[in-house]
């Protein structure tokens, strides 16, 4: 686990690899090209692409790429951190524990059981509008910045999904998210 | 005494800060700024319901925390239904409904209306603590309001999102007036189901003229759940009515496979169309796991409530688990029990269900 000090120095070097890539695409361009556009500039890959170190320090693994927490990472034990601290960042950039719990990814390549193979642009649209798993579900937890992509227009939003469902299924479980440990866990378990 | 004082002062903040501000607020939305304004009562009055309101109880209702709940309807004079669908009923432009929620005293009314666009808005009416105004909550709702009664002495307001991620989940976005929800056939299993003096059923809303189109074998033969026995009619009907507006095979959410909405639109096809319901959930592994739970468990394991997603769930009140996602924060105990007793009673080899 690595602090959130030292991630802001992995996001700054995972963002400025992408951003060296990305190729503009204006509104009206194809939307598989311009959802790569968006998702190469708006930071996804910086959460949803797990990181290997590697002997220039980590870097994403696009193997897997935007497939989410890695289901064979167990985070373990999550650390109590110091006063002053406000979240700690499993070594992948997947796993994320704060006052919110432990919130772990999503797998958004369109793998039918695992990933998001079965959405619909709709169901894209209305999880980042309303910042609502499916839309209608759970809240999607931190550090996924809803109050930011909730502004993208329909159309950007829909390039996104279609350049998501264009890329490699990955079968990739993500584990649900934890709860904090104070909170109150389910009856009779 | 000091819980007597700090109720008051609850109360005292809710009235002189809170409502006039809401009150002087501009509605994006259109909709009144007073309950009053909205056609529910008759004029200068808060209690009298106008005359052609009618009221209404669903025989499978939304569990919501225990509140006491009372439901209304209003159509167009001169308008009717259009029921040829007896699942997806068409409301006629100008439809009005109302549902009132209540810990001791009134806490809130939620409001729907189809406007002359064809357009559903939503809103909500927050009671003062005398009961003599209820003004339009915003937008965003009102986390964790003060109410005494209610689980925690909190109660949220939702959201408009809120409003729309239940009522935009389903076909109509008009959830507990339907033809199995009306119909004369109750089901005297359900949980929380209410008698309500003069509320209009199938039979009555036909007899006055305000469906037309209803398949006639729906008023020869309400509308039922076909069930191997009553516990399971009463535990397919409570998740129709709690959860079937989300998850159904028509929705944003029918990507997920799980169908729990029952469908009457075939009285001959009853058996057929609960059976798509039980397919889709036992024996089905669920996407989900929740904390603690087997490996790969179903979403309905025959036999064994306690290894069942649906059932775990809805004994979970962790954000992150509970189901339903919105609208309570206390664990329907008497749905938890029949859930239980049903999942109990199914053959633990799934083959034979």
């Amino acid at each position: 686990m690595k602090s959130l000090k030292l991630f802001v120095f992995f996001a700054a070097v995972v963002f400025a690899s992408f951003a060296r890539a990305a190729d503009p695409a204006p509104a009206n361009a194809d939307p598989v090209a311009r959802g790569k556009y968006i998702v190469s500039t708006a930071g996804c890959h910086d959460c949803h692409t797990p990181l290997v170190m590697t002997p220039e320090g980590p870097r994403p693994d696009m193997s897997r790429a935007l497939s989410g927490h890695p289901e064979s990472f167990d985070v373990g034990q999550v650390p109590q951190l110091p006063g002053g601290w406000l979240a700690s960042i499993a070594n992948t950039g997947t796993a994320y524990s704060g006052p919110w719990g432990v919130s772990f990814t999503a797998n958004l390549t369109p793998d039918r059981e695992t990933g998001i193979g079965k959405w619909t642009a709709r169901t894209f649209i209305d999880t980042i509008r309303t910042g609502r798993h499916l839309g209608r579900g759970r809240e999607i937890l931190p550090p996924m910045p809803i109050m930011v992509y909730r502004n993208f227009t329909d159309e950007d939003l829909t390039a996104i999904f279609t350049y998501l469902q264009s890329l490699p299924p990955v079968k990739n479980k993500v584990p649900e998210p934890r709860p904090p440990v104070a909170a109150p866990v389910a009856a009779g378990r | 005494m000091r819980g007597e004082f700090l109720h008051d002062l609850l109360k005292l903040a809710t009235a002189v800060v809170l409502l006039p501000v809401l009150a002087r607020a501009d509605d994006a939305r259109g909709l009144p700024q007073h309950l009053g304004d909205t056609g529910l009562y008759v004029a200068g009055s808060l209690s009298q319901v106008s005359p052609d309101v009618l009221p209404f109880s669903p025989q499978y209702p939304l569990w919501s925390d225990g509140a006491a709940k009372r439901r209304w309807i209003w159509l167009p004079p001169g308008t009717s239904i259009d029921a040829s669908s007896p699942d997806a009923w068409d409301f006629p432009r100008g439809t009005k409904l109302w549902k009132q929620f209540a810990h001791g005293n009134a806490i809130e009314t939620r409001y729907i209306e189809r406007g002359s666009d064809g357009a559903w808005r939503f809103g909500s009416y927050v009671w003062n603590a005398d009961g003599t105004d209820a003004v339009l909550a915003p937008v965003r709702g009102i986390r964790d309001l003060p109410a005494a009664k209610a689980p925690g002495a909190r109660y949220t307001i939702p959201s408009e999102d809120d409003c729309r991620a239940c009522h935009e989940g389903a076909p109509v976005p008009v959830l507990g007036f339907s033809a199995l929800q009306l119909s004369p056939d109750r089901d005297p299993l359900a949980p929380h189901a209410e008698r309500v003096a003069g509320a209009v059923d199938l039979a009555s809303l036909s007899k006055r003229g305000l469906l037309r189109n209803l398949p006639v074998e729906l008023l020869a033969r309400p509308p039922r759940i076909a069930a191997s026995n009553p516990a399971e009619r009463a535990a397919l009907g409570y998740l129709h009515g709690n959860c079937g507006n989300c998850h159904n095979n028509e929705g944003p959410l029918a990507v997920l496979e799980m169908n729990l909405a029952q469908r009457v639109d075939a009285p001959e096809q009853e058996t057929s169309h609960a059976n798509q319901v039980l397919d889709s959930i036992i024996g089905v592994q669920s996407g989900f796991r929740p904390a603690g739970a087997p490996a790969n468990a179903p979403r309905i394991a025959p036999g064994h409530s306690g290894d069942s997603v649906i059932a775990l769930r809805m004994q979970s009140r962790d954000p992150l688990q509970q189901m339903p996602p919105l609208g309570t924060s206390a664990v329907d105990a008497d749905a938890v029990a029949l859930m239980a007793r049903w999942i109990e009673s199914l053959s633990k080899n799934p083959s034979s269900n």
